[in-house]
C-alpha cells in the first residue's frame, strides 16, 4: 500500500513525471538527501563545499535542478493558460492547443538561443508513461457509457477497418510516388513507409479532445470521433509493432506466417488491453467498497489502480490505452456509487486537473520539440504528399464506412457530419511520440518522418483546429447543448427504455434494447451486490440520483441566493408585527389568494386555526425572539472559537469533530428552515391540486369543481371566490369534524408530521407549523429565486436520500426550534 | 393450423404495409408472431401477453400491454379498451416503432414525432382523460421504481419524486406557477413541450429485423 500511494505521489505531483527526463543524464540519488540545509557530505554532485566547514548557506542548483526546471516549465505552462483566458477573443477563435504550440516554439527558440542545445523535448518514456494516462484516463472515467456503447459498432468500424485503410493506403501511395523519384532519393523501403503510415495514420485522443472540447458538436459525433481516436490505439500499436519488426528483420525475411501472427497480435493486444482494463476496474470497484475508513486516501485508489491497469498492459505488451480507457469506464459506476460525495469531488477534479494539466505540457513540448534543427530533414514532396494523402484518404475512407454503416444505423450519419469526421481527423502526440521511438539505425530516413509528422500535427492541430470551428457553425452542424438533467427527462428516459425492450419482447426480436435489459438485470443482480457497497446499492437508482442532485443544487443556489441579500435577511425580515399580521389576514378568505387559502382551510390545521393558537402565538413571540437572537448570536460566536483550535492532521481533514458537529448542526438548522419555507411555498401548486382531487371525491357539490376549475384558468377573480371559499371553509369543517379527512396523502406532509410531532408539543400545534409558514412565506419572500422547482419534497420525507434531513432527527430541541424559526419565515 | 391462419395475402399485406409503413418482410415476420401468441387465432387477448415471459420483469408491464388494447392507439377517434385485437391493430400499435426512414421531410418527421409522442401520452395518462395528472405520473413513478427492492412502492421518496417531476413539468411549461393558480394536469401541448428536448424520432424505434422469433418464447 505505502508502494501504491508513493507511486500516486509520483504521479499527482508532476514534477516527478517529467524527472524521468533528466534524470538519466544525472546520475544523483536526490531523493536521499532531501532534508537539505544542513548535510555537510553530500553525498556525489552538490556544490564543492569544503568538509571542514560548517557552511550555513549554500547554493546548490544542481543538486534540485531536474525538478525544479519541470516545475518552471509546468508552471510556465500554467501561466500561459491564465493569460489565455485572459480574452476570450483570442481564444475563441484560436484553439488553446494551437497557443501552447506557438507558445512552445517560442520558449524553444528562447532556450535555444540561451544554450544551442534542445535539452526539454518530449520524450516517448515521458509521454507514455507520465502525460499520456491521465488524459485517457479521464477520457474513460467521465465517458458517457451510454452513448458509447450504443456506439460501440461504429467506433469500432472506424477505429479498425478506417485507420488500416488510412494506414496501409498512405504508406503504399507513398511508397509508390517515391518509386516515380519525385522525392528524390531516399534510403527506405516498402516497409518502412508502411511503418510511417501506420503511425501517421491514428487519429489523435489528446488533439481530438483538445479540439473537440471547444467546438461543442452534438454527442454522437463527438462520440464517435473521440471514441475513434482511443479505440485505434491498438490498431496503431499492432501495426507499429508488426512494421517496426519487419523492418529490423528486413523486407525479404518476412513470411506469411509473420503477417498470420500479426493480425493474431491485433487481437490478442486488443481483446488482451480491455480484460486488463475491465480486470483492473473490477479491483477498483471492489476495493473502494471498503474504504470508508479511510476516505483521505480513498480518491487515491481510483488513480493509481487505473494507472496499474496501463502499467501492467503495458508491461505484456497489450494496448494500454485500450486498458486505462475501459479501466475508466467500467469502474466509474460502482466507484462513484462506493466512495463518499466529497471523495467523488476530490476524484473528479484531480483527474480534470491532471488531464488537462498533462495535456498543457503535450501541446507545449510539442512546440518546444520542434526547434531543434538537429532533427529537421526538408523533402517538400513527401511532406506535402503526407499531408495531401492522410487528409484525402480520411474523407474518402469515411465515406465508404459511412455508407456501409448507415444501412444499419438507425440515426443515419449526414454528410455534415462525415464532413466533420474527416475534418476531425486530428494527429498529435501520440504520433510524434511513436515517431521520436523510432531507432535511427534501423530506419535511416527518422528525421524525415519526425520532421513530417511533426509538420502533420502542427498542420492538423493548428489548421484544421483552427478552422474546425467557424466550418461546423458554417455547415449548422447539430451543436450539443448543455442542460441540466431534468427529472422528468430521466423518468421517460426510464420509461421508454422498458417499454423499448417490452416491444421486442412482444415482437420477438434480440435487438439493442434487448441486450440492454438483459445485461441491465445481469449488473443489478451480480456485479451491483459484488461491487457496491450496501448502502450505496440502496440509494442508487438513477432517478433518485438525479432527483438528489437537484435538490442539492436548488438548495445550493437557495442559500446563495439567500447569502447575496445578506445572510441575516432570512431571520430579520420576520419581524412580530408582521407574523401577527400575516395570522390575522390569513383567517379571513382572502380575495387575490382565493384558492389556495381556501384548500389550505381544508387542512386539519384549519380547524386549529382559532384564536387559541394565535394567542399561543402572540404569547411565544417573546420567547421566539430571545431564541432568534440566541440562535444568531450563536451562530455568529461560534466560528471564532473555532479558529482558535486548529489542529494539524494528515489523516482527516476535519480532524475537530465537536466543532464540525456544530458547524453541521448550524448548517442543518438554517438549511431545514429554509427549505421548509421554501416547500410550502412551493407546494401551493400540487398540494392544492391534490386537494381539489379530494374535495371532488369526498364532499364538493359537483357542479361547483368545473366551474372552480375554470376560473383559475382563466383567472377570473370574480363573484365566484366568494362562494368557492365558502363551500371551502364548508367542506373543510365538515371534514374536520369528522375527522375522516384524506386530504393528506401527500406524504410529504405526513413525513413532516412524523418528525415534528413530538410529545411536548400538542398536534395542533405541528399541524400549525406545516400550514401557517406556507401563506407567511409566500407574503414574506417575494424574491424567492424563480428556478428551485424541485425543492418541495426533499425538505420533508425522512425516508428519503436526503441527508441533511436525515441528520435532523436527533436534535433534541428540534421542535421547539423549528416552530419559531419557521414561523419565521 | 387451418390455411387460413396463415397470413394475410399478398394484397393484404401490401395494404398493411402502406398504411403501417412496414416492410412486407417485416409484416410477415410480425404475423408469425402474433400467430405464435394468439394461438393462431384472429384475435389476441391480454392473457396471450403472459406468455412473453421476458415481459414479467417489465415494471410498466400492465402500462405496455394496456396500450395495444387501447382504442386511441388505433387510427380512429375513439377512446376505450377493448378485450381482444386483430393482427391490424396489432401492427398499428407496434408501428409507432418504426425507426426514420432515411430521407425524410422535416413535416414527416415532425408528424412522426407527433405520433409517437401520442402514443407515450396515451400510455401516459391512464385514466384517458386527456391529461396526465398527478395521479397518473405517481402511478407511472412508483411502477418505475418498484423493481427497486430498497424502495417500498409507497415509499415517501417515490411520491416525491413524482412530485417533483411533475412541479418541474409545470414549470417548464408554464414558468413559474402563480401561488393560487391550480394544475389539473398536463395536456397533449405540454406534454410535447417537456420532449422538446430529446428527439424521440430517433429514439422510439425497435430495430424490425427478419429474425426468427421462436426460441426464448415459452
Amino acid at each position: 500500500m505505502e508502494r501504491a500511494l508513493s507511486i500516486l505521489y509520483f504521479v499527482v505531483l508532476l514534477n516527478a513525471t517529467l524527472a524521468g527526463a533528466s534524470d538519466s543524464s544525472k546520475p544523483d540519488g536526490h531523493g536521499s538527501d532531501s532534508s537539505g540545509g544542513h548535510n555537510s557530505h553530500d553525498s556525489g554532485h552538490g556544490e564543492g563545499h569544503s568538509p571542514d566547514g560548517l557552511q550555513i548557506v549554500s547554493f546548490k542548483w544542481h543538486h534540485v535542478e531536474a525538478p525544479y526546471i519541470i516545475a518552471v516549465w509546468i508552471l510556465v505552462a500554467s501561466l500561459a493558460k491564465i493569460v489565455f483566458h485572459m480574452s476570450h477573443k483570442v481564444t475563441n477563435v484560436v484553439p488553446e492547443s494551437a497557443l501552447l504550440i506557438f507558445l512552445g516554439l517560442l520558449l524553444g527558440g528562447v532556450v535555444w538561443g540561451a544554450d544551442h542545445s534542445a535539452s526539454f523535448t518530449l520524450t516517448p518514456t515521458i509521454f507514455f508513461f507520465y502525460l499520456l494516462p491521465p488524459i485517457v484516463l479521464d477520457a474513460g472515467y467521465f465517458m458517457p457509457n451510454r452513448l458509447f456503447f450504443g456506439n460501440l459498432g461504429t467506433i469500432l468500424m472506424y477505429a479498425v477497418i478506417g485507420t488500416v485503410w488510412n494506414a496501409a493506403l498512405t504508406g503504399l501511395s507513398l511508397y509508390g510516388v517515391f518509386l516515380t523519384g519525385i522525392m528524390g532519393p531516399l534510403q527506405a523501403g516498402l516497409l518502412d513507409f508502411l511503418l510511417f503510415g501506420s503511425l501517421i495514420a491514428a487519429v489523435d485522443p489528446v488533439a481530438v479532445l483538445a479540439v473537440f472540447e471547444e467546438v461543442h458538436v452534438n454527442d454522437v459525433l463527438f462520440i464517435i470521433v473521440f471514441g475513434e481516436s482511443l479505440l485505434n490505439d491498438a490498431v496503431t500499436v499492432v501495426l507499429y509493432n508488426v512494421f517496426d519488426s519487419f523492418v529490423a528483420i528486413g523486407g525479404e525475411n518476412v513470411t506469411g506466417v509473420d503477417c498470420v501472427k500479426g493480425i493474431v497480435s491485433f487481437f490478442v493486444v486488443s481483446i488482451g488491453g480491455t480484460l486488463i482494463g475491465i480486470i483492473f476496474a473490477l479491483l477498483l470497484s471492489f476495493v473502494t467498497r471498503f474504504t470508508k475508513h479511510v476516505r483521505i486516501i480513498e480518491p487515491g485508489f481510483v488513480f493509481i489502480i487505473s494507472y496499474l491497469s496501463y502499467l501492467t498492459s503495458e508491461m505484456l505488451s497489450l494496448s494500454a490505452i485500450l486498458a486505462i480507457t475501459f479501466a475508466g469506464v467500467c469502474c466509474q459506476k460502482y466507484v462513484n456509487a462506493n466512495i463518499n460525495e466529497q471523495s467523488v469531488t476530490t476524484v473528479r477534479y484531480t483527474m480534470k486537473m491532471l488531464a488537462s494539466g498533462s495535456e498543457t505540457i503535450v501541446f507545449m513540448f510539442l512546440g518546444i520539440s520542434a526547434v531543434d534543427p538537429n532533427i529537421w530533414t526538408w523533402n517538400t514532396a513527401f511532406i506535402l504528399l503526407t499531408l495531401v494523402f492522410i487528409s484525402v484518404y480520411r474523407v474518402i475512407g469515411v465515406v465508404i464506412q459511412t455508407w456501409l454503416l448507415n444501412r444499419y444505423r438507425m440515426v443515419q450519419l449526414e454528410i455534415i457530419d462525415q464532413v466533420v469526421m474527416s475534418y476531425g481527423g486530428l494527429r498529435g502526440a501520440v504520433a510524434f511520440a511513436l515517431v521520436a521511438l523510432l531507432d535511427p539505425e534501423k530506419v535511416k530516413e527518422r528525421n524525415l518522418f519526425v520532421s513530417t509528422t511533426i509538420i502533420v500535427v502542427y498542420f492538423t492541430v493548428i489548421f484544421q483546429g483552427l478552422t474546425i470551428k467557424p466550418l461546423v457553425s458554417w455547415l449548422k452542424v447539430k451543436r450539443s447543448e448543455h442542460r441540466d438533467p431534468l427529472l422528468n427527462e430521466k423518468l421517460h428516459g426510464r420509461a421508454f427504455d422498458h417499454i423499448l425492450s417490452a416491444i421486442e419482447d412482444i415482437s420477438g426480436q434480440i435487438g439493442h434494447n434487448y441486450m440492454r435489459d438483459k445485461w441491465a438485470k445481469f449488473e443489478r443482480r451480480f456485479l451491483s451486490k459484488l461491487l457496491m457497497r450496501r448502502s450505496a446499492q440502496k440509494s442508487r437508482d438513477q432517478i433518485l440520483n438525479v432527483f438528489h442532485e437537484l435538490n442539492i443544487k436548488d438548495a445550493i443556489s437557495y442559500v446563495a441566493e439567500g447569502e447575496r441579500r445578506g445572510s441575516l435577511a432570512f431571520i430579520r425580515s420576520a419581524s412580530t408585527d408582521q407574523l401577527v399580521n400575516v395570522d390575522f389576514s390569513t383567517q379571513r378568505p382572502s380575495i387575490v389568494d382565493a384558492s389556495v387559502s381556501a384548500l389550505l382551510r381544508g387542512n386539519p390545521s384549519s380547524v386549529c386555526l382559532d384564536m387559541q393558537a394565535i394567542e399561543e402565538k402572540r404569547k411565544s413571540v417573546r420567547d421566539k425572539e430571545d431564541t432568534l437572537s440566541h440562535h444568531v448570536l450563536q451562530q455568529y460566536l461560534y466560528k471564532p472559537r473555532h479558529q482558535t483550535r486548529h489542529k494539524y492532521s494528515r489523516h482527516a481533514i476535519t480532524p475537530n469533530t465537536e466543532d464540525n458537529k456544530q458547524e453541521k448542526e448550524i448548517f442543518r438548522r438554517t438549511m431545514k428552515k429554509r427549505l421548509e419555507s421554501f416547500k410550502s411555498t412551493k407546494l401551493g401548486v400540487n398540494y392544492s391540486k391534490k386537494s381539489i382531487k379530494n374535495y371532488k371525491k369526498d364532499c364538493m357539490p359537483r357542479k361547483v369543481n368545473p366551474e372552480y376549475s375554470d376560473i383559475e384558468e382563466a383567472h377570473e377573480h370574480e363573484v365566484a371566490h366568494q362562494d368557492i371559499g365558502i363551500s371551502f371553509i364548508a367542506s373543510a369543517t365538515r371534514q374536520a369534524l369528522a375527522e375522516t379527512y384524506n386530504g393528506i396523502d401527500n406524504p410529504t406532509f405526513i413525513s413532516d408530521e412524523n418528525v415534528m410531532v413530538r410529545p411536548a408539543i400538542p398536534p395542533w400545534l405541528s399541524n400549525e407549523d406545516t400550514v401557517v409558514p406556507s401563506q407567511r412565506a409566500r407574503v414574506q419572500i417575494p424574491w424567492s429565486p424563480n428556478n428551485f422547482r424541485r425543492l418541495t419534497p426533499l425538505r420533508l420525507s425522512t425516508r428519503s436520500v436526503d441527508s441533511f434531513q436525515m441528520a435532523d432527527g436527533p436534535v433534541p430541541e428540534h421542535p421547539r426550534m423549528t416552530l419559531p424559526e419557521g414561523t419565521h419565515l | 393450423m387451418g390455411a387460413s391462419h396463415s397470413g394475410p395475402d399478398t394484397r393484404e399485406l401490401r395494404e398493411l404495409s402502406e398504411k403501417t409503413g412496414f416492410s412486407v418482410d417485416q409484416i410477415e415476420n410480425l404475423n408469425r408472431r402474433f400467430q405464435q401468441l394468439s394461438k393462431n387465432k384472429e384475435t389476441l387477448r391480454r392473457e396471450d401477453f403472459d406468455k412473453v415471459t421476458d415481459l414479467d420483469v417489465n415494471p410498466i408491464r400492465a402500462q405496455i400491454i394496456e396500450a395495444f388494447f387501447d382504442k386511441r392507439n388505433y387510427s380512429g377517434m375513439q377512446t376505450g379498451p377493448v378485450e381482444e385485437i386483430n393482427f391490424e391493430q396489432f401492427l398499428t400499435v407496434m408501428s409507432h416503432f418504426r425507426p426514420l426512414k432515411a430521407r425524410m421531410t422535416e413535416e414527416q418527421i415532425a408528424s412522426l414525432r407527433k405520433e409517437k409522442l401520442q402514443f407515450l401520452f396515451n400510455m401516459y395518462d391512464i385514466d384517458a382523460d386527456g391529461k396526465i395528472s398527478l395521479e397518473d405520473y405517481r402511478h407511472l413513478v412508483e411502477d418505475l421504481l418498484s423493481r427497486n427492492p430498497h424502495l417500498g412502492k409507497e415509499s415517501a421518496s417515490v411520491t416525491s419524486i413524482a412530485d417533483a417531476a411533475m412541479l418541474e413539468a409545470v414549470t417548464i411549461i408554464k414558468g413559474q406557477m402563480e401561488p393560487h393558480q391550480v394544475y389539473e394536469g398536463m395536456t397533449f401541448e405540454d406534454f410535447v413541450k417537456i420532449w422538446e428536448g430529446i428527439d424521440i424520432e430517433t429514439k422510439m424505434h425497435v430495430r424490425f429485423l427478419n429474425v426468427e422469433t421462436p426460441h426464448f418464447c415459452k
